[in-house]
């Protein structure tokens, strides 16, 4: 069995290997009509940039993205800055010098990679996910009995910040860096997923779509990992399930059928803030301009915010979104769970989450009340702000830098929910409802606690579980998610997640219970 | 300011101290050998098996101590001289009080065996021992095999832990089944069974005889009285503890295995109080046993004397019987008194379910002429302390139990429940057509 998942890792890792290799090889060579086609359809009006292109790279062969994407980017900036400084603002090309390469680079490949999707996919994805299943399924044998298998996580080096872990921070970040900020270098990986991307949507790939088509492989294997380490847990196999279920079928596949039928790309589940561009001009022009499909989106995305989103936490806490529906709840709980420990307890921690994430909060309000100011009065301005600055600073800093690199590359080090402890402003919209008006807690058993810890050790939001349990005060935090591991942990049964009377529900105590009823009676009924 | 010095960290010192500080604002000062800060000593066994480090077992972040003006001084304290109020340090000067809390614990039996105080010889009771254990029992390359001695609930979780190494292990009990001086028969035997699924030696009826040496005066092998000899390189004793208070012998303070307390906690000695592990009651309270080494005990002994030492004397009147457990992967939980066969009174009658295939029963007790149910132990399946001290103080029958058995329930939602197959079992066994009720909010939340 040790043998199978070692065999599993090698695989494994010659998969992700050679995914680490596609960005910097690979032969690129654009021809002539590609190029027309590509002025034509983003309508370049350039001639600067048209014939520095067609001098410098049409017809020639580049290896590796490194090569082809200076050439693209030195051009467009040049034929920018001309066009600027002869006030030829119609020549001038809002396209990104790297999304520009990446668009280029798309249509220029023709080396092996672009030539054999199929064989490249299996190499990459095809042994990464075999392999990854090699190293998960022996454990059905090897774990034993079923129940709690937290057995070496702070021995070993992976799940104990050890050098993998860094490495594994390392390749994150940089892969979330490359995403977001140099698309171009995504090219060969958008090939893998083409063939998948045309049966869904019609279109080629896009590097969003690679992005999307890993997340549902990477939180498929993985869920597999938490079926078999939490087996004996139904909430936990129930839950998983459910996260997944949306994952890929909300966040995956419908826009991807949406964008077939001619309707806009959207993820019904998706609510705002979280989805903070929502209430953005360009989006609700679109939305506007798609006839009925549009409208439906844009009613049920208020609602979905003002109404659905609420009730449900009242009901049942918001665990249902951010730990049943959510995508990025999602992954922090499959790819994220071997890392749940590493969220800090401290006190501190408290205080600046409190900080962050309710001030992400307000930014995301704030922004999006100035967006619609500017929507319905038709101006660029706000009180002297751009009201497009705020919208570039909010997608850079909180929607690329938070809640993607920070959010998922932070794992291995700072545990599996930083973005949605710290960032998620929709996650701090629904811990004031969870907060102040829901059924929802975590019920502290009485007097059973002795204080060992695993909870608190184990909650990927950083609550000091341990410190209300060992009171006998049941848990009532704006931040918890209700993964429901704490209870899962618990070696002595203290622990229950439950939707019941708002009565009752916050029971500071003194003295817990077992102990003379006459002091309980005295201190605890004040 | 009066002073108020707790020897000893633990559970106990640290809870009176805690509720001292929140009824006024006397000086206190919390000694311990063991530890600079205060940590759960439940949780010793996660730490070797890698579930947590030593500091999550520490519930208090360090500046707690602090801000709540609790001093802290790491140091043993060699003897107590009452007449001055002082007591003497192994280290620095002597430390005088006003009142002093002995919370000292306990530390694990040494029954004489011959060997037992070898290299690779050790208990498992506090953070030394379990330093000791990372360096003799690092992997089973270093610990071929380990033999634990007293079949308790320590000795499991040192069985446990080694397992977790993949180490083998041989467990000598001395019972003729595991815990069967605590748990009837049926619990006892489904434990035997999941102690040797996770493929641990179990050895029933087995007593220690001696441990041998080798060249360097490291354990070798242990000896048992069945002749068997076990090659070993580690023998872990952990047949019970004894109350930590050798260092009291001759300080004029009245020691019995214990420190002798009466129902105030107060010793002999005026000014001088004994609480946790270490306090041994003149007489016991009900059922329980003169000396309570459980954490829960140490605990409501801390809150009681809090009151006491602040002006408001009250006696130690703990209220319904609780506990719990985990052996491996079952949980343990148990509410009022379910007797093993021995200790079983005359009076006492059992209900036993066991499930057909999962490590799951219960055992309910009750009162043989009049029905009063009397406790219930359970396993796997997580039950509301609240419900049953409820019930217990309401003194319900065991139909009443039985039919409102799914309040009690506190297993994670989704969880299969059994409530309707135990209810069927009972009604069959005692002929009884008792309905199981719907489980309703408003009965569990009535108190609240
Ligand atoms: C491995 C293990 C698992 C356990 N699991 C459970 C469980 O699941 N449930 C349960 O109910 N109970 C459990 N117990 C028992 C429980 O831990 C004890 O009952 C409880 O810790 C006792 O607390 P205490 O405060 O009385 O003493 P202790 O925790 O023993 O604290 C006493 C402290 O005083 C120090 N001390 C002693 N003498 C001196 C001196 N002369 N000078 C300075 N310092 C001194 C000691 O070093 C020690 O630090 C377990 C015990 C162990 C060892
Ligand atoms: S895991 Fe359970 S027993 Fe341990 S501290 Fe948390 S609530 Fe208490």
């Amino acid at each position: 069995m040790k043998t199978i998942k070692n065999i599993g890792l090698v695989i494994f890792l010659i998969g992700l290997g050679i995914f680490t290799a596609l960005p910097l090889i690979g032969t690129f060579s654009l021809s002539q009509s590609d190029f027309d086609q590509l002025v034509m359809d983003n309508n370049l009006k350039s001639e600067l940039f048209i014939s520095a292109i067609e001098q410098d790279v049409v017809g020639k062969q580049f290896e590796g993205m490194q090569s082809l994407s200076p050439i693209v980017s030195n051009a467009l900036d040049k034929a920018n800055t001309r066009h600027r400084k002869n006030k030829e603002y119609k020549k001038v090309i809002y396209i990104k010098q790297y999304d520009m390469a990446a668009m280029i680079g798309k249509r220029a490949g023709s080396g092996f990679i672009a030539k054999n999707k199929g064989l490249m996919w299996f190499l990459t994805f095809g042994l990464g996910i075999f392999g990854a299943l090699l190293y998960i399924l022996p454990n059905v044998v090897l774990l034993g009995q079923k129940g709690i298998k937290n057995d070496g996580i702070y021995l070993e080096n992976a799940t104990n910040r050890g050098w993998i872990a860094w490495l594994v921070f390392v390749s994150l970040v940089t892969f979330y860096l490359v995403l977001y900020f140099r698309p171009q270098f995504a090219v060969n990986w958008t090939y893998l997923v083409d063939p998948i991307s045309m049966e869904l949507s019609g279109n080629a790939a896009g590097h969003w779509f690679v992005y999307g088509f890993m997340y549902c492989v990477v939180m498929t294997v993985m869920a597999v990992r938490m079926y078999i380490k939490y087996r004996h847990n139904v909430y936990q196999m129930v839950r998983t399930t459910s996260v997944l279920f949306f994952q890929i079928v909300f966040a995956f596949l419908i826009p991807e059928i949406m964008v077939r039928l001619q309707m806009p790309y959207y993820d019904f589940k998706n609510a705002f803030p979280l989805d903070y561009d929502f209430f953005f001009q360009w989006n609700l022009r679109s939305l506007i301009n798609s006839g009925g499909i549009g409208l439906f989106i844009l009613v049920w995305g208020t609602v979905l915010t003002l109404v659905i989103v609420p009730v449900m936490v009242y009901f049942f806490g918001k665990r249902w979104y951010c730990s049943w529906v959510c995508g990025c709840g999602g992954l922090a709980e499959t790819l994220g769970d071997p890392y749940r420990q590493h969220s800090s307890k401290t006190l501190l921690s408290w205080k600046v989450e409190r900080w962050l994430v309710h001030g992400v909060l307000v930014f995301a309000v704030g922004m999006t009340l100035m967006t619609l100011y500017s929507f319905f009065s038709e101006t660029g301005t706000v009180l002297g702000i751009k009201t497009a600055s705020v919208q570039n600073s909010y997608s850079l800093l909180i929607g690329s830098f938070f809640a993607g690199v920070i959010g998922t590359g932070f794992y291995p080090i700072f545990g599996n929910r930083v973005w949605c402890r710290f960032g998620c402003p929709l996650a701090a919209y629904l811990g004031f409802v969870q907060r102040f008006k829901s059924r929802f807690r975590i019920t502290t058993n009485g007097g059973q606690c002795i204080s060992c810890g695993n909870c608190s050790t184990y909650c990927e939001q950083g609550i000091d579980v341990r410190a209300y349990a060992q009171k006998g005060e049941n848990i009532i935090r704006s931040s918890c998610v209700g993964c429901g591991i704490c209870s899962a942990v618990c070696p002595r049964g203290v622990l229950k997640l439950e939707n019941g009377p708002e009565k009752g529900r916050i029971n500071p105590t003194q003295v817990l219970l077992g102990n003379d009823v006459d002091l309980m009676h005295l201190v605890n009924d004040k | 300011m009066e002073t108020i010095v707790i020897i000893g960290n633990g559970i106990s010192g640290v809870t009176a101290a805690r509720h001292i500080r929140k009824l006024s604002d006397k000086r206190i000062v919390i000694i311990s050998a063991e530890s600079e800060y205060f940590f759960s000593r439940t949780a010793l066994m996660y730490v070797y098996m890698g579930h947590m480090k030593f500091e999550h077992t520490q519930p208090y972040e360090n500046w707690f101590w602090k801000k709540n003006r609790i001093e802290l001084v790491h140091g043993y304290v060699t003897t107590l001289d009452h007449k001055n109020k002082q007591l003497h340090l192994k280290e620095g000067e002597p430390l005088a009080y006003d009142k002093l809390i002995i919370a000292t614990g306990s530390k694990p039996n040494r029954f004489g065996w011959p060997g037992q105080d070898l290299k690779g010889v050790q208990g498992m009771y506090s953070k030394q021992e379990l330093e000791q254990l990372e360096k003799d029992a690092p992997d089973n390359e270093a610990c071929h095999r380990a033999v634990i001695v007293g079949g308790g609930l320590i000795g499991i979780e040192l069985a446990e832990m080694l397992r977790s190494r993949d180490i083998p292990v041989t467990f000598l009990v001395r019972e003729s089944s595991f815990w069967n001086g605590v748990l009837p028969e049926g619990e006892s035997q489904m434990i035997n069974e999941h102690i040797r699924e996770h493929h641990i030696d179990l050895r029933l009826s087995t007593n220690l005889v001696e441990i041998l040496a080798d060249e360097n005066g490291k354990a070798r092998a242990v000896v048992t009285d069945k002749g068997d000899t076990i090659e070993c390189n580690l023998v872990g004793l952990t047949a019970g503890v004894t109350p930590n208070v050798d260092f009291l012998k001759g300080s004029g303070i009245e020691l019995g295995r214990g420190v002798k307390v009466n129902r105030f906690l107060e010793t002999n000695i005026p000014d001088i109080y004994g609480i946790g592990d270490c306090a041994e009651q003149h007489e016991s309270i009900g059922n329980r046993r003169p000396i309570e080494a459980v954490w829960y005990t140490g605990r409501m002994m801390g809150e009681t004397l809090a009151q006491t030492i602040c002006g408001n004397k009250l006696e130690y009147k703990p209220g319904h019987w609780f506990n719990s457990a985990k052996f491996l992967d079952i949980e343990y939980q148990t509410y009022g008194w379910v007797f093993n066969d021995n200790a079983r009174k005359e009076y006492e009658e059992h209900f036993h379910w066991r499930h057909p295939k999962e490590k799951i029963c219960i055992t309910i007790s009750y009162h043989k002429e009049n029905r009063l149910f009397l406790g219930i132990n359970t396993f796997g399946i997580r039950m509301r302390h609240e419900i049953f001290d409820q019930w217990l103080s309401e003194e319900r029958s065991v139909d009443h139990v039985m039919e409102y058995l799914k309040d009690a329930n506190f297993d994670p939602e989704f969880y299969t429940q059994y409530e309707d197959a135990i209810v069927q079992s009972y009604n069959q066994q005692f002929g009884t057509t008792i309905q199981p009720r719907k489980k309703s909010w408003k009965r569990i939340f009535i108190k609240a």
